[in-house]
């Protein structure tokens, strides 16, 4: 982890609510993983003052695509950088998700932006042989971005938004079971959604799959020294505090307690 | 060293540093390893520890606010036995002084921990946080009362032989009060000054925005009150001070070095600059050549109060 000044290479509006942004990732020494986040300052000045942790959403060899949703200050304040302008990034941080080389297909449950953390998964996984299929929510079908990437990546996608009356739990709970029942998925990812990692967690220990889920918390350092995002894991039958930023923010679906 | 390098060693009460510069306890841990060279630093501070392992706050833990951050962790802490066996051997590898800031919930503890720590070699002195909110007191903390400060600082001081820094609370009525009981019950340093109560609410939740309700604010929206109480505690205390409140560059470093203090503690701008601290040590070193100064002491307390009537304490 370092941070970085980069040269962003685009920054545009791609729907209603979210932003698309690519930087020049070429003096980044790390390995970067899918799961993995920087920590970005969103600006030159004091106001907003706390960088904001962003997942990645493509890794390519000398660029990093960034897909993030216009909520606050911190991304008001982005959207005003310019192609050309530099932008500090520090990262990358954090555990990222983990396939192996056996898995033949997994499952991506995703919801808003958590899709886009996923699409970066999914994009490894094509690059390893692995098959993916995914659920997709959104609020609205404009916010469904990532879906042709995903495309791309070889993946079969269903689509369900509040749009269309169709991403209740329930519906989704359907979906989960008929996927389950026709792929031999050996491994459960998810991102996005309390309700649908509630679910999904449900499921996985039903059917005995193992599974991995990307946290969101509010940050501080984002290198696990203030303590700020915290969350429990249940393991050997005790409940842990954990760090989002350093000891996840992907954790084990299973272990993670969701309450 | 050659001749027209300046002089940036600092020493605080006993303790003597490389130079002006070390961490505020709770915005710096051993993750920062890989980003910065602690060697570089004028001491290291691990996080404040307590006596048994403690939970903290709900989240949200942080917020931010203009200029600012608003914080209620509640010293999330693995306990001394962590601290002993885990925290301090992993810091050996350093060879800047280690401070050892100690938080507790009774005078007995603080002086029990105290006492466990005098025997850490490692161990260059002691912070003690009677400053961080109690906010399951209203927000009432030992270092609101000047007898409670005294009692503490007093009996501590009877266990230890290692230099004590005493981390004041900016919210009291009188700081210069505090400070005094402080150095007469014989602390060596004051840290000037923690975070400030404070909160913030969520308009379209009706929620406060921190877990705990209420936390403590930093960052540079700070600062201008712990320049304040930098200059009153140095007019009345002789103790050396370690500004702590809002220092994000080095201009922000002299300036309280200018009010009064002999080093500073940096929080909250480690977080949006990792090497902020390095920065920091760099920018001191080229304001001293630029200004011709040899040493730290060359500024401590230097402000200029010429034509300006003086406020009386």
């Amino acid at each position: 982890m370092k941070a970085y000044d980069l040269k962003l290479l685009s920054n545009r509006q791609v729907s209603a609510r979210y932003w698309h942004m690519v930087v020049d990732a070429s003096a980044v020494e790390d390995n970067v993983q899918p799961g993995q986040f920087f920590n970005i300052r969103c600006g030159n000045t004091y106001s907003p003052l706390l960088r904001r942790p962003f997942s990645i959403y493509r890794i390519n060899k000398n660029t990093l695509e960034f897909l993030y949703l216009v909520k606050g200050e911190g991304t008001k304040k982005l959207t005003e950088l310019e192609k050309g302008e530099t932008i500090n990034l520090f990262g990358p941080l954090g555990v990222p998700f983990s396939l192996e080389k056996e898995d033949q297909t997994i499952l991506l449950l995703a919801r808003g932006v958590g899709i886009a953390t996923l699409a970066a998964l999914a994009q490894e996984a094509n690059e390893m042989g692995i098959k993916t299929v995914a659920i997709l929510s959104a609020r609205t079908r404009d916010d469904l971005l990532a879906t042709e990437a995903l495309h791309s990546f070889g993946a079969e996608v269903y689509k369900v938004t509040e749009e269309e009356g169709t991403s209740d739990v329930e519906n989704v709970r359907q979906i989960l079971h008929r996927i389950l029942d026709t792929h031999l998925i050996n491994r459960l990812f998810t991102c996005g959604s309390k309700r649908l990692s509630v679910l999904l967690q449900g499921i996985g220990k039903e059917r005995g799959i193992p599974g991995q889920i990307a946290l969101e918390e509010h940050m501080g350092c984002g290198m696990g020294v203030c303590y700020a995002c915290v969350c429990d894991i249940q393991r050997s039958g005790a409940k842990h505090s954990v760090k989002v930023c350093q000891d996840g923010p992907v954790f084990s679906l299973e272990e993670v307690v969701l309450a | 060293m050659t001749i027209n390098e300046p002089d940036l060693t600092v020493d605080i009460g006993g303790l003597e540093l490389q130079n002006p510069v070390m961490p505020a306890s709770g915005a710096f841990g051993e993750g920062m390893d890989q980003v910065i060279d602690f060697n570089l630093l004028g001491a290291v501070v691990p996080k404040s520890i307590t006596k048994f392992p403690r939970g903290g706050n709900p989240t949200p833990r942080v917020c931010e606010t203009y200029g600012g951050m608003i914080n209620s962790i509640g010293i999330q802490s693995k306990g001394i036995e962590h601290y002993l066996n885990e925290t301090l051997p992993y810091y050996r590898k350093y060879q800047v002084p280690l401070i050892s800031s100690i938080s507790a919930e009774s005078v007995e503890e603080f002086v029990e921990m105290a006492e466990t720590i005098e025997a850490v070699p490692n161990v260059a002195a002691l912070e003690l946080n009677i400053s961080c909110p109690n906010l399951k007191d209203n927000g009432l903390a030992f270092g609101m009362d000047e007898d409670i400060t005294y009692e503490l600082v007093r009996k501590v001081r009877g266990v230890t032989n290692k230099p004590i820094l005493t981390k004041l609370t900016p919210n009291v009525t009188n700081i210069q009060k505090i400070a005094l009981a402080a150095e007469n019950a014989g602390a060596d340093a004051l840290v000037v000054a923690n975070t400030l109560l404070s909160m913030a609410i969520d308009i379209d939740t009706w929620k406060p925005k921190i877990g705990n309700v209420m936390g403590g604010l930093s960052g540079p929206a700070v600062k201008p009150i712990i320049v304040r109480q930098i200059y009153q505690v140095h007019e009345v205390s002789r103790l050396p001070i370690i500004g702590c409140g809002g220092v994000m560059t080095a201009d922000d470093a002299i300036e309280m070095l200018l009010a009064g203090a002999t080093a500073v503690q940096v929080g909250t701008a480690n977080f949006v600059t990792p090497t902020a601290m390095i920065d920091m040590i760099d920018g001191i070193r080229k304001y001293m050549k630029a200004h011709d100064l040899k040493r730290i002491d060359d500024i401590v307390g230097k402000v200029v109060l010429t034509n300006q009537k003086k406020v009386e304490s």
